[in-house]
């Protein structure tokens, strides 16, 4: 387990988290969605999914941790979840990036040790579109784990503010 | 077991389709399963309706599983029913507040289908 103490001061630590945000999210994939996660062999350059959910941190840890998709994968996550067919799964896409985001948020604090009790959650938020951008008032460290879903880029972020 | 009337109690339409879904694998005979968004819906459908078994998430809008737990132990007819918490918050504090106001179970998600029949069976048989 990471710990709190010293949250992101060195590039070690990013790179122990980035690690723990990588194993939350294919826990999280492969106990609600079914599927596993697989890391791609290039980067893409540029983030451009068009369905993003949102959880604040707030606590020990503040800042926002997001997982964006594109909108076909967010219809084939909700579908894969839910056991329906695409069509019938379509109306729950949003619904279902935001419990993932949610989840994964929640196992990666359980990773922190001393975190999980000092840190709290919001309720998930999802944006759709593809061309925006967040602002924060405080500078902060910021993690990228970029992974494939079904062969679809998949980013999930961490932004921390504290 | 006999037939079951359930409340899942979670923000997300998805969640609580799954949560119904790994209660029907685990066996159970649901005769009835009605929904809740939060704690105040699911206030609100216990003075309706008669449950056998509640299950809750706990961050939520309007009012937080654990908040609507606290309400569920002032309801006379609700004495009783088990409460079964679903949830993201799995440190030590959220249990140990959750046991003590009065749940019978504490799942962390994510979760498989084998964990809500190990947590949800001795529940309904205690």
């Amino acid at each position: 387990m990471s710990s709190p103490q010293g949250v992101l001061a060195d590039d070690s630590t990013l790179e122990t988290w980035r690690n723990l945000l990588s194993q939350a999210a294919h826990e999280v994939f492969s106990m609600m969605v079914g599927v596993e996660l697989t890391t791609p062999d290039q980067l893409e350059t540029e983030c451009n999914g068009e369905v993003t959910g949102m959880v604040g941190l707030a606590g020990a840890l503040c800042g926002m941790l997001t997982v964006r998709c594109t909108k076909s994968s967010a219809v084939e996550i909700a579908s894969r979840m839910l056991g329906l067919s695409a069509e019938e799964a379509a109306v729950q896409g949003m619904d279902a990036i935001g419990e993932v985001c949610n989840m994964v948020a929640g196992a990666f604090k359980a990773k922190i040790n001393g975190l999980e009790d000092k840190c709290m959650l919001s309720v998930p938020t999802v944006i759709t579109g593809d061309n925006y951008a967040t602002h924060s008032l405080i500078v902060g460290n910021r993690i990228e784990v970029q992974l494939l879903f079904q062969n679809q880029p998949m980013w999930i972020t961490l932004e921390t503010r504290s | 077991m006999s037939q079951i009337r359930a409340l899942i109690v979670d923000d997300s339409s998805v969640m609580r389709k799954i949560v119904e879904r790994c209660l029907r694998q685990a066996g159970l005979d649901l005769s009835e399963v009605q929904e809740a968004s939060n704690g105040m819906e699911a206030l609100a459908l216990i003075n309706k309706s008669d449950f056998d078994l509640i299950l809750s998430d706990i961050n939520m809008p309007v009012m937080d599983g654990l908040e609507f737990i606290r309400n569920v132990q002032g309801i006379d007819k609700a004495k009783g029913i088990p409460v079964v918490m679903i949830t993201t918050e799995g440190g030590e504090k959220h249990v140990v507040e959750a046991l003590s106001l009065g749940a019978k179970g504490y799942i962390r998600k994510p979760f498989t289908p084998e964990q809500v029949k190990q947590h949800v069976i001795p529940v309904l048989r205690s």
